[in-house]
């Protein structure tokens, strides 16, 4: 399963990270290169084997449903890059 | 009377108690020996001299009167990936600019509460991704610890906690707090001569550390010895209702467990940690680790964990999945570095593509491809099924052991610059820290020996989950056969 430039280019889109042209091959070299490593998992015999999720055997608690914080707008935007009247200030969405 | 600095923290502790000596005097001794140490080794990115000074005086009003907390007065450094109120937090990424969190981590705040002092903030790893502290926005960390052959080459502490491992050896805090997501607690403290321990997952709360991989991250302490290492993570550790996966069990009296010896235990060796071209002073330490435990009195079995080469390139897809998602928050709208583009698309694309280094922009790119349609279930659920395996072999090797003995890394420190043109090569540094992560186990490293060129190497005790007792038993017994005392030749 290799990556091409074309498959770096559309992760790259998903991930949200502007990747230059000029990058996409030598970018695609290198997940290849990692990628490559990583296929000998597929001499693991994974038959019946039930996928990890949860390092430690343990149940999710369950907390109460109440409100237990809240009322710290200013808390929550003190670090914005703009804000205005504990609002999120950003670029415009719709057109 | 030896200088402050160089106290360990137990022994800081009696002093503080006794009275020789004040909070406010121990906290400006560590402010200075930072002042003119850190320009030379880079370890800390952010200074809180007032700070260490008004804690401290608080500190030496709480001695007089009498109440003291269980760290009162004990300067540490904390890793810049823990949230503390007030004081900047960047996880050493560009993206996270001069974020000032609003609130405190759990952990810290624990720390606080039992009367600790803090120093400042410390180097490493951008979001803690790399083993040699190379990608932190700040630089890198040098090592205190120098080669003997003269060329006075500037080597890595290691990573990702490579300021916290550097400011213990270099006496510039009386211990640090750390995370392991892949080995960045233990192989640091195997490159600097230093303690260091990565608890059970589970055991401190994950709430407010800036998170990497949620299923591997895990908080410890990196401290000048075992015992110290013991004091810390009992105020580091305890059930957290903020983190969903913080366990609710009581914390053992770690301290307490650090010299109850061996006798009786049965220590396992894995043989698949025997790798090709393992230098020749790592071999001869783990032999003489196993003789020493063997003389306390401890029996050796020999285990074997078939799936252990698996566990490097399992962990690559887990890790970098979890951080695709993870790092996905920062997207230049609520905090952080803002780069405008033409469209919000853009600006997103943007901010990250200048906020985000190189390492952490390659192990995104990996974690989205393999979570993308089409390829989930060939990399992602197939690796999740290895960890499975990973785990099982653990559970398996508990049948005839208590603990196993392993070394830390497959070398000494190396130099800056060394290795950090071939990500594979630099990944191979976690080769026998990983699986501890994956199976969400307990796991310290012991500085133990010298090589060749003078430099530190660390023995590594692996344990059952929430086994840390049997951990520090372990640790305890190798520190006082190997009787480490080398320390780096202050240079700086």
């Amino acid at each position: 399963m290799a990556v091409d430039a074309n498959t770096v280019r559309r992760v790259a889109r998903l991930a949200r990270i502007h990747e230059p042209e000029e990058r996409l091959e030598a970018l695609a070299g290198e997940l290849n290169t990692i990628l490559g490593w990583i296929d000998m998992l597929n001499e693991v015999d994974i038959d019946g084997v039930e996928p990890m999720t949860s390092a430690v055997e343990t149940t999710l608690p369950l907390r109460e449903d109440v409100i237990s914080d809240g009322d710290q707008a200013a808390a929550i935007v003190a670090n914005a890059p703009a804000s205005a009247d504990g609002f999120f200030v950003v670029p415009k969405v719709v057109e | 009377m030896s200088k402050l600095t160089e106290l360990t923290l137990a022994a800081a502790r009696d002093g503080l108690a006794k009275k020789a000596f004040s909070a406010v005097e121990l906290a400006t001794a560590f402010n200075q020996a930072i002042e003119a140490a850190n320009p030379s080794l880079n370890a800390y990115v952010l200074t809180t001299p007032e700070k260490a000074l008004d804690m401290a005086a608080a500190s030496d009003a709480r001695l007089k009167a009498g109440n003291a907390g269980k760290l009162e007065g004990i300067p540490l450094g904390i890793k810049d990936l823990f949230c503390t109120q007030g004081v900047r937090a960047t996880a050493c990424s560009n993206i996270l600019g001069e974020f000032a969190p609003t609130y405190e981590s759990t952990v810290t705040s624990q720390l606080w509460r039992d009367g600790a002092v803090m120093l400042g903030k410390l180097n490493m790893d951008e979001f803690a991704m790399g083993s040699s502290n190379e990608t932190s926005r700040f630089g890198p960390v040098v090592n205190p610890w120098k080669r003997q052959d003269g060329a006075n080459a500037a080597l890595t502490p290691g990573g990702s906690s490579g300021g916290s491992a550097a400011a213990v050896a270099a006496d510039l805090c009386l211990g640090a707090t750390a995370t392991d997501t892949g080995g960045s607690i233990r192989q640091p403290a195997s490159f600097t001569g230093t303690v260091g321990i990565k608890p059970t997952y589970g055991r401190a709360s994950r709430y407010g550390i800036v998170a990497f991989a949620s299923s591997l991250d895990q908080a410890g302490p990196i401290a000048k010895n075992v015992l110290d290492s013991a004091i810390l993570l009992e105020s580091m550790c305890g059930h957290d209702p903020k983190d969903s996966t913080s366990l609710q069990v009581p914390v053992p009296d770690f301290a307490a467990a650090v010299s109850r010896g061996v006798k009786g235990l049965r220590i396992g060796v894995p043989k698949e940690y025997r790798v090709d071209g393992m230098p020749e002073a790592i071999e001869k330490l783990w032999s003489d680790g196993i003789a020493w435990l063997k003389d306390a009195g401890a029996e050796i079995v020999d285990v074997s964990l078939p799936h252990t080469k698996y566990a490097l390139p399992c962990y690559y897809i887990v890790a970098p999945a979890e951080a695709s998602s993870n790092l996905a928050r920062y997207d230049g709208m609520r905090f952080g570095k803002r780069v405008a583009g033409n469209t919000l698309t853009e600006t997103y694309e943007q901010s990250r593509a200048q906020g985000f280094g190189n390492e952490v922009k390659r192990r995104i790119l990996i974690g989205t491809y393999v979570l993308s349609a089409g390829y989930y279930d060939a990399y992602y659920l197939r690796a999740q099924r290895v960890r499975s395996r990973i785990a099982e072999d653990f559970r398996q090797a508990w049948q005839k052991c208590d603990a196993l003995l392993t070394p830390t890394a497959p070398s000494a420190a190396f130099g800056l610059g060394e290795k950090s043109a071939d990500p594979i090569q630099m990944y191979l540094n976690d080769v026998f820290t990983v699986t501890a992560n994956l199976a969400g186990l307990p796991g310290i490293s012991v500085p133990a020996a010298l090589d060749a060129q003078g430099l530190p190497l660390g023995l590594q005790v692996i344990g059952k989950a929430l086994d840390e007792e049997t951990v520090f038993a372990v640790a305890g017994v190798l520190e006082a056969q190997a009787g480490f005392t080398a320390k780096a030749k202050p240079w700086w």
